[in-house]
């Protein structure tokens, strides 16, 4: 009888490896954790897009807890995030811009028609702040706190039922 | 013929120019050097891609990565290093070699452990075998296995016997 229950095992190995493989179906591959959270914003020295001549660093971010944004005109769905971007703002967040790899013209041109709902925009024609960033797409999002701690990492598109859902209680936890 | 042949040629060739332009030439004085550009640049993952090392991926964080690896090398900075600054931007994702840490210890602890785990059954098995060969048999065996070596015995014997009449 014992022997006959040592035949289930090569069955059992694959109902346990089954399940794993069925699990695997429905993960996201895209949905992982971000090296950046719990770590302060990278330092950067660069201009603004608006204005060449006024350089901002990471103190910019300090003192206020800032959703901070990377776009670029190339990108379509930062034009779809827009107006989530626009609504945040108006609901009292601060945001700041990161328009990566872009030129100042195409950025200034995407603001002119899709709305600026940023404090300042930091340009970053290089890529250079996103790579400290660990951006690999735009759009992504930053939330900092006020000691310029990054506390929360969104990567991707921040759909409208985002900002009530994920966004604001982000924000809200923060603040206290 | 001949002429066609040759246009194709051209065409093949011109169609795979895009291929070739996704991954730049790097200059190297140190062959050592070049060769850690190779492995490093075969062992880290491209994060925009789902199953790509950044050595043959033309998306643009690829290229910004082999890059940074070039610029690191030139400045003599050591592969942990450049691994190290990787990870610190996007995470453990982008290593193909897992490090050996706590929450790792599994994924690289399960094969040796199922390895051992074989071994362990294989020597239970042959000593389990071995122990019933050299068991001596039991009464009721012995004397069934007699009599049926005599019955198998006598009959080989009638054999002989008959082939010798």
């Amino acid at each position: 009888m014992k022997r006959r229950l040592l035949l289930l095992l090569p069955l059992l190995g694959f109902l346990v490896l089954g399940g794993f493989l069925y699990r695997g179906l429905s993960m996201d591959p895209s949905d992982r954790d971000s090296a950046m959270v719990a770590r302060n914003f990278p330092e950067f020295d660069l201009a603004t897009l608006a204005d060449p001549d006024r350089r901002v660093d990471a103190s910019l971010l300090e003192g206020e807890v800032t959703l901070v944004n990377v776009w670029g005109e190339w990108c379509p769905t930062c034009k779809q995030e827009m107006p989530q971007l626009l609504e945040l703002a108006e609901r009292g967040v601060r945001l700041v811009g990161v328009d990566y790899k872009d030129t100042r013209a195409k950025g200034r041109a995407f603001l002119d028609e899709f709305g600026n709902p940023f404090e300042v925009n930091i340009f970053d024609p290089e890529g250079s702040l996103g790579f400290d960033l660990g951006v690999y797409g735009a759009p992504e999002t930053f939330l900092v706190d006020v000691d310029g701690v990054i506390r929360y990492h969104h990567t991707g598109y921040i759909a409208p039922e985002d900002v009530s859902r994920v966004i604001m209680p982000e924000v809200k936890k923060w603040r206290e | 013929m001949a002429r066609v042949s040759v246009w194709l040629l051209v065409l093949l060739a011109a169609m795979s120019l895009p291929a070739l332009a996704a991954v730049e030439v790097r200059q190297f004085d140190d062959p050592v050097l070049e060769q850690r550009y190779r492995d490093l640049t075969a062992t880290l993952r491209c994060p925009k891609c789902q199953n790509q090392a950044i050595d043959d991926s033309n998306s643009p964080i690829a290229g910004d990565m082999r890059e940074r690896v070039y610029q690191q090398l030139q400045q003599g900075r050591s592969d942990k290093e450049i691994l190290d600054f990787m990870v610190r931007r996007f995470g453990d994702y982008v290593l193909y070699n897992p490090r050996l840490e706590g929450r790792t210890l599994l994924l690289w602890g399960l094969p040796a452990a199922l390895v051992l785990l074989g071994i362990v059954l294989v020597i239970m098995l042959v000593r389990v075998r071995r122990d019933v060969a050299a068991r001596g048999l039991s009464e009721a065996e012995r004397t069934r296995l007699d009599a049926l070596v005599h019955r198998q015995g006598a009959h080989h014997d009638t054999a002989h016997h008959e082939r010798n009449e």
